[in-house]
């Protein structure tokens, strides 16, 4: 229990997926004007996050990891053994824009309400690296089931966090007096940059 | 097409119409890979030859694509180019592929490839949007290219790996500037290109 606890506060604040390894910047970018839409987003990514993981995770060990397939197929010389992880990344994303889908179908139809709100933001999803990234992550990490749902979950949170965060930040700087050159696109960079370097001192936590 | 047009269509989304510096398309790669000029380099050639050839055979087969299903063509023509790149990097310099790790990768959700597919190549004939794709690679990699350079060169004192300016571990009179080697240090760089850029051409500059 302790070893998942840990887990989940290092994928949220130290290894934070949008500002210390730079996932789902397009979006974060560009989806934080207004905090009532960050949250909205950020708890679509929760979910997509929390869902899209584990379920790569199964597929990857289950049929692409090199030698998965052996047993299945009775194959015993190591020489001929099957290695599929060639094909991982047009599965993940399969995956990935699949899973988007049926929840957008999903809620519809029980949710209708969240689906409203989520709206425009579901579709956005599939192309939003901070999925494929963690999924990428995961297969590099070699982690477990239950670690791969703590994985998802948490750096699903770490992300809504960073892009509550900033626009909250966004809204309160439109009363301040920007450059011209740099209003907008600039000075949120600047801005990200920033919250980026407050979040490296998080780096000194061990657990 | 004329010869014109097709030009500018190569030579418009460097500056002009930069992807990422008015676009606001695949920055997250722009952020990572820019710890050094080979990382970049690499990481441009990439770029262009995907969005390059994807634009190519999208627009090929953009009349055959039925429009409710276009996300998933695109999406699979965008992974198995990603794919055969990610390959002969592996074969070719396992080093490099090391190094840029997962980001290969991720130009499968690089939103250059795939906003190009869909805004120019669903609608343009293939030859123009072959040149769309690499003049929209090259916008990528310029800013790439430009971050790259002054991190490796005032973070680590080198161009390419030759050293240029000496450090003072090594003997030398340069006190390398550790900022410069975290990533986060390109988002204050893209920033300052942004504002740059924006004061060379004041119509790019955002009304509130």
């Amino acid at each position: 229990m302790e070893h998942y606890l840990s887990l989940f506060i290092k994928t949220i604040f130290i290894e934070n997926i949008a500002l210390s390894f730079f996932l789902g910047m397009c979006t974060f970018l560009a989806v934080s004007k207004k905090v009532s839409t960050a949250m909205g987003l950020g708890v679509a990514v929760i979910v997509v996050l929390g869902i899209a993981v584990p379920a790569n995770q199964i597929i990857y060990q289950a049929i692409l990891a090199p030698g998965a397939l052996d047993s299945m197929m009775g194959i015993t010389d190591p020489t001929k053994s099957i290695d599929l992880s060639f094909l991982s990344f047009i599965t993940f994303i399969g995956v990935i824009a699949a899973l988007v889908q049926i929840l957008e179908m999903v809620l519809d139809k029980f949710f209708p309400a969240l689906y409203q709100a989520l709206g425009i933001f579901l579709p956005l999803i599939t192309v939003n690296c901070a999925i494929f990234g963690a999924v990428s992550f995961m297969v590099a990490k070699n982690l477990t089931l239950g670690e791969s749902v703590v994985y998802g979950i948490g750096s699903g949170v770490g992300w809504a966090l960073a892009i509550v965060l900033l626009a909250g930040l966004r809204e309160k700087m439109k009363y301040s007096d920007v450059p011209e050159g740099l209003k907008g696109l600039g000075i949120t960079f600047i801005t990200a940059g920033l919250m980026a370097f407050g979040f490296l001192s998080f780096g000194g936590i061990s657990l | 097409m004329s010869d014109a047009s097709t030009k500018k269509v190569l030579t418009q989304p460097i500056v002009d119409n930069n992807p990422i510096a008015l676009q606001v398309l695949g920055i997250c790669s722009a952020l990572a890979v820019t710890s050094s000029m080979a990382n970049a380099l690499v990481m441009t050639l990439a770029v262009v030859l995907v969005t390059a050839f994807s634009n190519l055979f999208i627009s090929i087969i953009r009349n055959h694509i039925p429009s409710s299903v276009r996300i998933i063509v695109q999406m699979a023509i965008i992974a198995s180019l990603v794919i055969v790149v990610d390959q002969v990097l592996k074969a070719f310099s396992y080093q490099l592929s090391k190094e840029l790790s997962v980001f290969v990768g991720l130009i499968i959700t690089n939103c250059i490839v795939m906003g190009r597919a869909e805004a120019f190549a669903m609608k343009e004939k293939p030859v123009v949007s072959f040149m769309d794709g690499i003049g929209n690679g090259l916008g990528y990699g310029a800013i790439l290219m430009v971050v790259a350079f002054f991190r490796e060169l005032f973070g680590f004192g080198t161009f390419f790996g030759i050293e240029v300016l000496p450090l003072v571990q090594n003997d030398g009179w340069y006190q390398a500037n550790g900022l410069l080697v975290l990533p986060f240090s390109s988002f204050f760089i893209i920033g300052l290109v942004i504002w740059a850029i924006r004061q060379w051409k004041p119509e790019q500059v955002e009304k509130d």
